[in-house]
């Protein structure tokens, strides 16, 4: 076991877990917070995405302790309320099916935001393509990418 | 906390019972999902599904598991239009698993069709309730107060009372006649038929628990199940005391099981502090396994049989019209081909997961579950429970596609948590839901077709290769063929052409099989489009024109086989026809490497056509460019979104199902490990545009998370034929080659 000082979401919390943990498990059992998934362990699918100093970041690939001050983003902390452009977008256009990998695919979209403010198909489905959807909600998701930009481009502020 | 706290606190969230509130509200979660609860305080529930307080909130029972197909919100909408309350006050409960909601099981695009007559009347009741205490208040009659928008209005007088204020009232009244309850018509709809929003989707964006994977208790362990690698092995050893003296380790034991391939397989169990310390002390765990016979078994090995029993005669004959030998031997052209498909997993992005936890002499389960039915059922004959004493909690399912109708992980973590003196969850890895599930089974067909001169389709013969286990039943041992690994004789098409010979020949095998979205109509409907189109171009007919001939001008075929199931024939023709109409079949014209194809298909109540449009690059890259959906499933569509995304969601599913999905068995156990080599496809292979149309019948509603999946293949296959000239005989298609010059 070896003691941790997370950044996670604005907010520094105090861990005592063994240093090879993944942060994702840091993240589910440590400290409650859930919406950050496990899908495969293998940083395959995206499910885990989490940003870390601000870059797109698969948590369960991440262990604990190469994380030090840099700064972690989850889906929790994109805004709690919902009002972020692409979970705007995301419930104007009921882009979920089942839901599981959505997390995921917001906060990958959500890097893809802060660097291209109106992407094309095509810099959408190169940015997505970690991200896997089981049901294949991809027309959506990709969708919801392009009205979060209009979004945020309507409220005059970088997503 | 009280009810009425906890309704109050409910709807400030999103609508939906967050799991997260199991850590403080387990009781009060439990009561409000139970219909025997009282009604709240001042509140009015006139039955197990609806409760209005007396602040107005209406809280309405999701009885059927939600696993991506929008039950959770389609289902309450129902009780909604005809309750006359606005979408805004109604928050909806997933209710627990309980006899006096019904059938509970979400599969086979059933949860609407046996729900929806029901559920209009349960919310009519509800709302005739209203007007009467409505009309009592006021001293009028009956037939002068409306109900709209959560209010009853007497209109003569301009007066309003709110449910909210109508609830104490209401609540004090006999249950209506039956004559009395009177339904809306369809054309008032105001609900029904619009564009509602998943009830989850604020807490989804938000990243609040709502999974199985996301219950967390008080005191919660957390295990990890190692099952033999090969299919159906026994544990003879394992290193349980070293495991047990790792960090973070509880304990570890051997779970002997029993021999239902389906069921509790044996395994070895780590219970730990953490998920983390549970799979690093896995990490270190060596078993020794008695693998059995089944290590004889591979693909290779059943391709092989395949090939070798299709030279004989069937061993069942499901259907036999006419005389084909006859007809084949009279035949201007023969067509002959063979196609197969392989083993396939489900691969829900949330892994297999149950919680358990034995307390109070009873057992409480949280599940993420299509079936919970088969879960209570499967714990209780295989841990000697009786089943009043297991409660299951239905999650929200990270996607389901038949897997979780199944209950094995159910009943393992049951098994786990009978050993320990505290909740535990059990989590699967990626590479046990991989190697541990319950698979779509492959298979092999062997198609003759026969034509005259004129290119009519005169005789059909199907000799179906198939995969089953040996199961005892009635203690006799027999050959039961996995889910949608039988063909039913009615099958299209089978009653359609008056000399048919359909033939099936079960292979014995120890893989374990399950349903599969679209059980059999997921790959019949692509070797027999298939087939059909080669049929098509054989005798230089046109695929729409030929497949119109085919299917008659007769309204209805009656059923003849053993699910005897009639088959309306009106219905696929207007489908068929629009679907063609709105993808400008025939009217285009398209280079060489681009191309049309077109395909239909009855399944689970829903008449569905699909035309695909392909471009495949001189290299044989294929893209599908545009796919047109023209479906049939009934007079009333619920939810215009979800049903939407349904179809979206079938069709590409079913691209990257015929695209990638292929697992290998090799020595009795499944080769692949993680996504890393099961293919699942990505937005990039996405079609861009995928149009969807609904064509109304005055036929019974029912489900769309199946229907639309069963077409698609057959449509790009045959479009790739159109674009290529090369005739894709195997899944996936990864195995085929596409370049042109």
């Amino acid at each position: 076991m070896a003691h941790y000082a997370l950044n996670i979401n604005g907010v520094t919390h105090q861990v005592d877990v063994a240093a090879d943990t993944p942060l994702l498990w840091v993240l589910r059992d440590t400290l409650g917070l859930l919406g950050t998934k496990f899908g495969c362990g293998v940083g395959n699918c995206g499910a885990c995405m989490v940003h870390l100093g601000g870059l797109p970041t698969r948590s369960c690939m991440t262990p604990v302790s190469t994380v030090g001050r840099k700064k972690v983003l989850t889906i929790e902390g994109l805004t709690a309320q919902g009002d972020h452009p692409l979970q705007k977008a995301w419930q104007e256009l009921d882009v979920p099916q089942c839901g599981y990998c959505q997390g995921g695919q917001i906060m990958t979209a959500a890097a893809l935001l802060q660097e291209t403010t109106h992407p094309t198909d095509a810099e959408i489905d190169d940015a997505m393509a970690g991200n896997l959807c089981r049901c294949a909600a991809y027309q959506r998701i990709r969708a919801g990418i392009h009205r979060a930009a209009e979004i945020a481009a309507k409220q005059g502020v970088k997503s | 906390m009280k009810r009425r706290d906890f309704l109050q606190r409910s709807a400030l969230g999103s609508g939906g019972l967050l799991l997260g509130s199991y850590l403080d509200t387990a009781t009060a979660a439990e009561t409000i999902a139970k219909p025997s609860g009282a009604a709240p305080l001042g509140g009015f529930k006139p039955n197990a599904f609806i409760s209005i307080s007396s602040q107005g909130v209406v809280t309405l029972i999701s009885k059927q598991p939600e696993i991506g197909q929008g039950i959770k919100t389609s289902l309450p909408m129902v009780i909604a239009e005809e309750l006359e309350v606005n979408w805004k006050d109604v928050r909806i409960v997933q209710g627990d698993l309980d006899p006096i909601y019904g059938g509970q099981s979400a599969g086979g695009s059933t949860s609407t069709p046996n729900n929806y007559n029901n559920f209009l009347r349960l919310g009519a009741t509800a709302r005739t309730m209203l007007v009467q205490a409505a009309a009592q208040t006021w001293k009028v009659a009956v037939g002068e107060c409306l109900a709209a928008n959560s209010a009853v209005q007497h209109q003569a007088s301009g007066r309003s009372l709110s449910y909210a204020e109508l609830a104490s009232r209401a609540a004090t009244l006999p249950l209506p006649s039956a004559e009395s309850v009177k339904l809306k018509d369809p054309r008032d709809y105001k609900l029904l038929g619009t564009r509602i929003g998943g009830v989850d989707n604020l807490a989804i964006v938000t990243g609040k628990p709502l999974f199985g994977i996301d219950v967390h208790l008080p005191g919660m362990l957390y295990a990890v199940f190692e099952k033999c690698p090969a299919f159906g092995g026994k544990v003879l050893s394992a290193n349980l005391e070293a495991i047990k003296a790792l960090p973070g380790v509880r304990d570890a034991f051997v779970i002997a099981g029993t021999s239902q391939l389906t069921g509790l397989m044996p395994g070895v169990a780590i219970v730990a502090e953490s998920t983390w310390a549970a799979f690093s002390a896995r990490r270190q765990l060596k078993v020794t396994w008695d693998e059995g016979t089944v290590v004889e078994q591979s693909w290779d090995g059943f391709a092989a049989q395949a090939q070798k029993v299709s030279k004989q005669a069937g061993t069942v004959q499901l259907r036999k019209d006419g005389d084909p030998a006859a007809a084949f031997g009279r035949a201007s052209k023969t067509v002959e081909a063979s196609y197969s498909y392989p083993f396939i997993s489900h691969a829900s992005i949330e892994p297999q997961n149950c919680t358990a936890w034995f307390h109070d002499g009873a057992l409480e389960l949280w599940a993420p579950t299509q079936n919970p039915a088969a879960g209570q059922n499967l714990v209780a004959n295989t841990l000697g429970l009786p089943k009043e004493k297991i409660t299951l909690h239905i999650t929200r399912s990270g996607g389901g596609f038949g897997r979780r109708l199944s209950a094995d992980y159910i009943v393992e973590a049951a098994a786990i948590a009978q050993r320990v003196a505290a909740p535990v969850k059990l989590t699967w890895s990626r590479e046990d839901d991989l190697r541990h599930d319950h698979y779509r089974a492959g298979g092999f067909h062997f198609l003759r077709g026969a034509l005259d001169g004129q290119g009519k389709l005169t005789a059909w013969h199907n000799h179906f290769v198939t995969f089953a286990n040996r199961i005892t039943r009635d203690g006799a041992s027999v050959l039961q063929p996995g889910s949608g690994a039988s063909l039913s004789g009615d099958e299209f098409p089978g009653r359609w052409v008056a000399n048919c010979l359909l033939e099936q020949t079960p292979m014995e095998c120890g893989i374990p099989m399950g349903p599969w979205r679209a059980p059999g109509s997921n790959v019949f409907a692509w070797v027999f489009h298939s087939f059909i189109d080669e049929l098509a171009h054989a005798g230089g007919r046109d695929p729409l024109e030929f497949r119109l001939e085919l299917l008659g001008q007769q309204d209805l075929v009656a059923g003849t086989g053993e699910r005897a199931l009639p088959y309306n024939v009106g219905r696929m023709r207007r489908v068929l026809t629009e679907a063609a109409q709105k993808a400008d079949w025939g009217r285009k014209k398209f280079p060489r490497g681009q191309g049309q194809g077109i395909a239909f298909h009855f399944s689970h109540r829903g008449y569905i056509a699909e035309v695909a449009e392909v471009t495949v690059s001189k290299a044989g890259v294929l893209k599908v460019n545009r796919v047109v959906v023209a479906s049939d499933i009934g007079s009333q569509i619920v939810n215009l979104s979800g049903a939407e995304n349904q179809v979206q969601g079938s069709v590409i599913d079913a691209l990257g199902t015929l695209m990638f999905a292929e697992l290998d068995i090799q020595r009795g156990r499944v080769v692949q490990r993680n996504f890393n080599d099961y293919t699942l496809i990505g937005m990039s292979d996405a079609p861009p545009r995928i149009e969807v149309h609904f064509v109304k019948s005055n036929e019974p509603v029912t489900g769309m998370g199946e229907p639309a999946f069963p077409p698609l293949a057959p449509a790009v296959c045959n479009a790739i034929f159109a674009a290529t000239g090369k005739r894709v005989r195997q899944m996936p298609l990864s195995r085929s080659d596409l370049s042109w010059s």
